[in-house]
């Protein structure tokens, strides 16, 4: 316990649990949405695409400072500011296939998500001059240490961004809940569903990009994922499926801190294995009921 | 102004024409079945109404209080997922949504109507229930009690009584009828021809023999 409190003075700790429970907190809210649409998929697509946009914005980031001389302050070593639009338009696009395309949705995420994984590390081997390729490829796969590497910038920036989601996702909840539920009623009563549909791509793609720093991109899904799912076996009611799977997320992502923290174990998966765990006892307890 | 007139319409997926050259007028009031054999377009034909799909050509106007939402839909039973989270009144709160302009939450009068409908439809002490424990019969009056909350005057149900027993199909089309005394037109598939001639009006048959008109009328032509 008191190794737990000298740990929580260093401030890469602090921004550990503040991006931890932040990122939490948001990827679970439109899990529940994910989940009910059958997008479960789209997390993991997206995530793939993320991961190339992460490679690209690496080695341009070395090109750069190679050709300059110098680094640029501000942009070098902040990869989100091009991860972050590529995997926006990729999530519309992505969506956009769901009706009304030669390829079906399901094979586009696919197709998409794998060709993207094969282009980031084709050219990370190309370009990248780094010692330690492997270790760079797990790293943002699994996002193995990145979370206590997280620079002030990025913390405000997620800061800045999780606060745009839950905004986004108390304003539109209602919306939100009509365009899952029954998209045909909501557009035969009016509301502009293709509109939701992108606001809730773009969101999602927000929220990916995010997760990559607290669990990688291999793990991301986990995240979207299992919040939701472990509280539709407890809940029936959207509004109580929602708050249980926030709450649920966050418990879930300072415990996997913590515990990696003490047993020095990767983040990433250690927080995937809590929620994992989480679910399990959901499935029970939901049973018993 | 009628509430809905479809001039010329053909309706259909992409090129492929399922029904074409059609014309009907709905007044309020009015009860018209859709009756007609399975895949001669009548399911296409209702979503096409509805803004759904886009119509091939030919037009449809609606009367200037249903444009831009205030219409009712009850869609076809299975269209609703069987897991799905969600409490009779979340559900039946949402038929307001498209009405609310730029407004993010229901307001207090939108919570009493909602109860009201559900009352309207017998099923008031259901309101916080889970929608996936509830019978059919249950579930199609919850959708319908949606449906209120988005219109007064025109409701388009597809098959609303499939896949119901008997009573549920009784107690069903007896709340329909209602609504329609009330003053809701309604516009209905069916697939069952007899209780179509108890309470419809007028009936439009899809098919190689189309027709339009009052129920006297078909009884005549039969």
């Amino acid at each position: 316990m008191s190794k737990l409190f000298e740990y929580l003075q260093f401030p890469f700790v602090q921004h550990a649990l503040i991006v931890g429970v932040l990122v939490a907190l948001c990827s679970s809210l439109l899990g529940v949405t994910l989940v009910l649409k059958r997008f479960s998929f789209i997390g993991d697509g997206l995530s793939h695409v993320a991961f190339g946009a992460m490679a690209l914005a690496a080695v341009l980031d070395q090109l750069l400072t190679e050709a300059l001389k110098t680094e640029i302050p501000g942009l070098s070593g902040n990869s989100m500011l091009l991860v972050l639009p590529i995997t926006m338009i990729s999530a519309v696009l992505l969506l956009r296939t769901g009706n009304n395309t030669k390829i079906k949705g399901d094979a586009a995420i696919a197709m998409i998500s794998v060709a993207s994984l094969a282009f980031g590390y084709l050219i990370m081997n190309i370009f990248s001059t780094s010692s330690n390729l492997s270790g760079d490829v797990c790293s943002t796969l699994f996002g193995s240490t990145s979370i206590l590497t997280l620079t002030g910038l990025e913390v405000w920036l997620c800061i800045a961004l999780s606060v745009a989601v839950v905004l986004i996702f108390v304003l539109f909840y209602n919306r939100i809940f009509a365009v899952t539920f029954d998209e045909d009623f909501a557009i035969a009563s009016g509301i502009k569903a293709s509109r939701y549909n992108t606001m809730i791509a773009i969101v999602i793609a927000v929220i990916i990009v995010l997760a990559m720093n607290l669990v990688g991109s291999l793990l991301i899904s986990a995240l979207v994922i299992f919040p939701a799912l472990s509280s539709m076996r407890l809940f029936k009611s959207f509004k109580q499926v929602t708050i249980c799977s926030a709450v649920l997320s966050v418990c879930c992502s300072l415990g996997g801190i913590v515990i990696s923290l003490l047993a020095g174990t990767p983040v990433g998966s250690t927080i995937v294995a809590v929620q994992a765990a989480a679910f399990l006892l959901c499935t029970i307890a939901g049973r018993l009921k | 102004m009628s509430l809905l007139t479809v001039k010329n319409l053909s309706v259909g997926y992409d090129s492929h024409v399922i029904l074409k050259d059609l014309s009907f007028k709905v007044e309020a009031g009015d009860y018209l079945c859709i009756i007609g054999e399975n895949g001669s377009g009548k399911t296409t034909l209702m979503r096409t109404l509805l803004g759904l799909i886009p119509s091939l050509s030919g037009s449809i106007s609606l009367d200037e209080e249903l444009t831009g939402g205030g219409i009712g839909y009850l869609p076809q039973k299975s269209s609703i997922q069987k897991d799905f989270p969600a409490s009779v009144t979340e559900i039946v709160l949402s038929g307001f949504l498209g009405g609310m302009g730029r407004a993010f939450f229901y307001t207090k009068e939108q919570k009493t109507l909602a109860l009201e409908n559900l009352e309207r439809m017998g099923i008031k002490e259901l309101k916080d229930r889970s929608f996936s424990e509830l019978s059919g019969g249950q579930q199609q009056r919850v959708m319908l009690a949606r449906a209120l909350c988005a219109t007064k005057a025109l409701l388009l149900m597809d098959e609303p009584v499939a896949g119901l027993d008997p009573d549920a199909q009784n107690s069903m089309y007896s709340v329909i009828q209602k609504l329609n005394k009330e003053g809701c037109a309604i516009i209905m598939i069916s697939h069952d021809v007899d209780a179509a001639m108890r309470y419809a009006d007028h009936i439009l048959r899809t098919g190689p023999v189309p027709f339009f008109g009052t129920k006297e009328e078909y009884l005549k032509n039969e």
